[in-house]
């Protein structure tokens, strides 16, 4: 467990992603089994226990030490799991009986609610404060370290040398703690067999287009798709089994069970999440509303009914399709969903064109809800996974501008901790300015310290990390969509807004209005 | 006859705490005619007060800070000898806080008080250890007086700079530390974990270091940075004061692993918020369980709990049958 600790106590405090995988896989690569294969599953999000509520906790802790002080502690510190380690009274004598956390986890899953403390009490003696803050992390049910699932096994894969693909392909036929992964990235024995399992296909990804390489491209050997403002899932059913998963292979079933219900048999399939009304594509924001509830209500499922446009097929009857080309899988997925037609699944419809100039003006004439733009697929592509280069494009829609006044700065993580680097910027509601969004990209490295130069001088009061600044830089913004917020004092919040020209030369009274966002609104 | 009421003999005033029969302040915080100092921390020892009694390297640190306005009389006092003031003897005994630190054991009539100053009890290669001196009095600090507060062995989280050194060994580890103690015992207990190699210091740690070396610390091969070219940090452990280690000074080090050496570093949040990636938890300051068995050991009948979370500590006190009040005294920093 103190390993395990150690290692959650790192990774908290590491900002990058380079120093969160050599973490990972240092520890990966000097903890025993079945240790380091519980750890992965509490890192892979796989381990849930919600077995002790935090009052149960903050009880255990009002037995060992003064309530009065108990209180004070935890008013300054300000996260209970974390007060409670840290107060708990050290034993003497206590090492030495340090509980492993494969045998946390064996104790813990066949406890009741009532038994959990009396088991909670001799480790907490034995354990030092952070053994005890991890301990409580994992049994009320929150670590949050800033680690994705993809991140470890992205560890794991560069440990094994293998694609963190194939990792995730067999993932969900895979069983903490994992030791068959093990013995097979660690070279003893073959890749683990998945047999009948509903297990996740890694996503083919597009590369971004730009229009001045589109000359280079054929246009004979591409298709073309709307790109839906939605998101990525596959669906896989399997024998009785049925699954939603997102682009990054977690599961997201339980949050849209009218999909779940819809699925047919033996099949794989690739699509747009979205909430369709009649047909018609809601905006991003109410499709937000749902995927902010891990169950949801009656109501939900009825005011934002969910539903996937479906774009590719996989697997069908256990045959692997993706060996076949685009246009192939195109007509199987036709096919298939002209036998299994569900009201909550429709195909997306492929874009006939002849020519690049009037794809272009198709897609910027296309201002129905829900289109970002444009998918370009080769014909003879088979499915691989990953982002290939040619095969498969995304051609968004040229992004919206606004110009916009520099408001706030702050400070920056990792690397950017000495820059003020992440901006809040405002448009004119009469003769006062608004916030209307924050910034943390789209500008160069010179540009970051001309700007953070720029912030330390111009500085009319300090809150903490934040610096408000003098209204004197007109910052344009692109963005690629806007739409009423409550969340925002301005009631509009942008799409990914980056900062896309620094206007120097430009006066700050000729940036735009809040009026002129909202024109905006799809 | 029996001894006075010590309230009656040492009291607040405005520049701080005064010892009325022998009339001196204890580190004021403005200047005064006769001053006694318990340590060179800018927050106790002041410039500018007329006399001066501290020991021999406060004086020397206190010296090396402020030159002439370290005091016009400057008179040292080695630990364990005595001097009288009036009819107050004054004597002063390690506090184990930083090199020169001292408690102020005063007596009056029968009746002794002991000013603490800021201290701590476990080793630390840089002073000598706190002697707990029986009293009637105790004032005590209580910067990290709750019971949140225990530091754990120096030498482990000195192994988790070591550590990720081996981890991160393209990167420079800057580590956040005062200039006057913290400094020279992060170097010290490096040395005592066997890594010999040079250490780089920002400009300002420089002349206490030497300082340090030349009253007979041993410190290992120090560097300055200045001047040394980016490449060359690599691997290498560099020593700041904390408020250069998120600012502008920091971008000359090759993406630097930002770490900090402080008893504050004990809660996860305040790391956080200060962009520290590898908190030390090392501390100059007695922790709870420091601070309770030091109130006990001294067998005062009273405890007076200056700057820090005073309430805390008078409560636990107050609990296990000490007269127990907060003396807040203004002018004193919450950083260690």
């Amino acid at each position: 467990m103190n390993r395990f600790a150690a290692l959650l106590d790192a990774l908290l405090f590491t900002p990058s992603r380079n120093g969160k995988l050599r973490l990972m896989q240092e520890y990966f690569s000097t903890v025993p089994d079945p240790e380091r294969g519980w750890a992965l599953a509490a890192l892979t999000g796989e381990l849930v226990f919600d077995a002790a509520k935090p009052n149960q906790v903050r009880a255990l802790a009002a037995e060992r030490v003064d309530p009065e002080l108990l209180e004070w502690s935890y008013d300054f510190v300000g996260d209970l799991a974390e007060t409670v380690s840290l107060i708990w009274p050290e034993v003497a004598g206590g090492e030495g009986q340090v509980p492993g956390l494969a045998e946390i986890v064996e104790q813990l899953k066949g406890a009741s609610r009532g038994e959990v403390g009396h088991l909670l009490e001799p480790w907490l003696d034995a354990l030092d404060a952070t053994g005890r803050w991890a301990l409580l992390k994992l049994v009320t049910g929150s670590l949050r370290i800033g680690v994705s699932a993809r991140l470890a096994k992205t560890a794991l894969a560069e440990l094994g040398g293998v694609e963190v693909d194939r990792i995730e392909e067999i993932w969900h036929g895979l069983a903490p703690p994992y030791r068959p992964l093990f013995d097979w990235l660690e070279g003893r024995h073959p890749a683990p067999q998945t047999g009948d399992l509903p297990t996740f296909c890694p996503l083919m990804l597009a590369q971004p287009l730009d229009d001045s390489e589109l000359e280079g491209l054929d246009p004979r050997a591409y298709l073309a798709e709307w790109k839906w403002d939605g998101i990525r899932v596959q669906l896989v059913a399997r024998g009785t089994e049925r699954r939603l998963y997102s682009r990054s292979g977690d599961e997201i079933g339980a949050a849209f069970p009218e999909m779940l219900d819809a699925m047919p048999a033996e099949v794989t399939l690739d699509g747009e999440l979205l909430v369709l009304r009649d047909g018609e594509v809601a905006s991003f924001n109410e499709l937000q509303q749902r995927l902010n509830r891990k169950t949801p209500n009656p109501k939900l499922l009825r005011d934002y009914p969910a539903a996937v446009r479906l774009y590719d097929i996989l697997r069908e009857s256990r045959e692997d399709l993706r060996g076949l080309s685009f246009a192939e899988r195109r007509r199987r997925l036709e096919a298939w969903y002209a036998r299994e037609p569900r009201s909550a699944l429709d195909l997306s419809p492929l874009v006939p064109f002849t020519s690049w100039e009037e794809l272009k003006e198709l897609r910027d004439g296309a201002r129905e809800r829900g289109i970002e733009g444009l998918m370009l697929k080769r014909a003879d592509s088979t499915y691989v996974s990953g982002r290939p280069k040619g095969p498969w494009f995304k051609w968004k829609r040229g992004a919206l501008t606004l110009d916009t006044v520099l408001m706030y700065a702050q400070r920056g993580h990792g690397k950017r901790s000495s820059f003020y680097s992440d901006y809040t910027f405002g448009a004119w509601r009469g003769d006062e300015l608004v916030p209307v969004g924050k910034a943390y990209s789209g500008f160069t490295d010179e540009e970051l310290r001309r700007l953070d130069r720029w912030v330390r001088n111009n500085t009319v009061q300090r809150w903490g990390p934040v610096r408000e600044v003098a209204p004197e830089i007109v910052l344009e913004i692109a963005f690629d969509s806007v739409h009423r917020s409550t969340r925002h004092k301005s009631g509009v919040a942008m799409r990914f807004p980056r900062i896309h020209r620094i206007r120097w030369d430009k006066p700050v009274r000729e940036a735009d209005t809040i009026d002129a966002l909202e024109g905006m609104l799809t | 006859m029996s001894a006075p009421r010590p309230e009656t003999w040492i009291r607040k005033s405005s520049a701080g705490l005064y010892c009325e029969p022998g009339d001196f302040h204890i580190d004021p915080v403005r200047p005064v005619p006769r001053a006694v100092i318990t340590h060179g921390h800018g927050d106790h020892a002041r410039s500018g007060n007329e006399q001066v009694l501290a020991t021999p390297d406060t004086i020397a640190i206190m010296q090396e800070r402020y030159g002439e306005a370290a005091g016009a009389s400057l008179q040292p006092l080695a630990y364990g000898e005595t001097v009288t003031a009036g009819d107050v003897t004054v004597r002063l005994a390690p506090a184990g806080h930083v090199l020169g630190s001292a408690q102020i054991v005063l007596e009056y009539r029968g009746s002794r008080v002991v000013v603490s100053g800021d201290y701590k009890r476990r080793p630390d290669p840089t002073c000598a250890p706190f002697d707990p001196c029986t009293c009637d009095v105790f004032i005590t600090e209580a910067t990290f007086g709750l019971p949140v507060f225990r530091h754990p062995p120096d030498a482990r989280e000195i192994d988790k700079l070591l550590h990720s050194l081996a981890l991160f060994p393209e990167r420079s580890h800057l580590v956040g530390v005062y200039a006057l103690g913290k400094c020279q015992r992060v170097l010290a207990l490096l040395r005592q974990a066997g890594y010999e190699e040079p250490v780089y210091l920002h400009g300002a740690l420089i002349k206490l270091t030497e300082l340090y070396e030349s009253l007979g610390v041993r410190l290992g091969p120090v560097l300055p940075l200045s001047g040394v070219a980016r490449e060359a940090l690599k691997g290498r452990i560099v020593l700041a004061p904390p408020s250069a280690i998120a600012d502008i000074w920091s971008r000359r080090l090759p993406d630097p692993v930002v770490a900090m050496a402080s008893g504050w570093m004990r809660v996860r949040q305040r790391a956080k918020a200060r962009g520290v990636e590898l908190p030390l938890v090392i501390s100059d300051h007695a922790d709870w369980d420091e601070l309770t068995a030091t109130i006990d050991e001294v067998a005062a009948e009273e405890i007076w709990v200056t700057h820090g979370r005073e309430e805390a500590l008078v409560h636990h006190a107050t609990k296990q049958g000490y007269r127990a009040r907060a003396l807040t005294l203004a002018g004193f920093e919450e950083d260690e």
